[in-house]
């Protein structure tokens, strides 16, 4: 499976989200000295749930890392994430 | 050192130092993208702040993610306290959060500055 099928699995089980986007920019980073070249190491994640209403941005983002774990401390180089709960407007 | 040794000597650092920034490369230099980001807000909020490069010293830079629990650097610690990556500590600058939080924990910084 790739990496980001796996992790939208379990994005889609671990935080139930109404919107998940998953952007992989790994071709932008091709030539950068720390890229493994893999086409799998940079992506960019927004995610609407309702699990992050009333926490804080570092407990989202902990959640996010916890359910991650595995690809974070493996094939991925870069997360940019951004994290809303349903009533919060996405900017 | 021990991950021990290593985890009293990020405690040392953030509670000698107001604001610590664990970064890769310096804040004159910084070496990656996301690091760069958190150097030149807190610059551009004239932040007096500590940079510590985690490029300088593998143990360093495998301590602060497990001392955090955080598995990405940069790492922002002011007070003593995680702020957080690069994604956490933009977003708090672009709604002034970053600037109310410095203002609360006693923190020097430019006030002109009051909006990104």
């Amino acid at each position: 499976m790739s990496a980001e099928a796996q992790m939208r699995e379990k994005l889609l089980i671990g935080l139930e989200p109404i919107r998940l986007d998953i952007i992989n920019e790994s071709e932008l980073h091709a030539g950068h000295r720390n890229s493994p070249g893999t086409g799998e190491s940079h992506f960019r994640i927004l995610i609407v749930s309702p699990k992050f209403s009333g926490k804080s941005r570092v407990e989202r983002h902990r959640m996010v890392n916890a359910l991650l774990s595995d690809e974070l401390a493996g094939r991925i180089h870069a997360l940019a994430l951004k994290t809303y709960a349903p009533e919060e407007p996405v900017g | 050192m021990s991950q021990q040794e290593i985890h009293d000597w990020i405690r040392k650092q953030i509670a000698a130092n107001d604001v610590v920034l664990f970064m890769k490369g310096t804040k004159q230099f910084p070496q990656c993208g996301f690091s760069g980001q958190i150097a030149q807000i807190l610059g551009y909020l004239g932040v007096d702040y500590r940079d510590i490069n985690v490029l300088d010293d593998m143990s360093v830079r495998d301590g602060i993610k497990s001392f955090t629990n955080w598995p990405t650097i940069p790492q922002l610690y002011v007070k003593g306290e995680f702020v957080g990556g690069c994604d956490i500590v933009r977003e708090m600058f672009q709604e002034g959060e970053l600037q109310q939080m410095l203002e609360s924990k006693g923190v020097a910084y430019d006030k002109s500055r009051l909006t990104a």
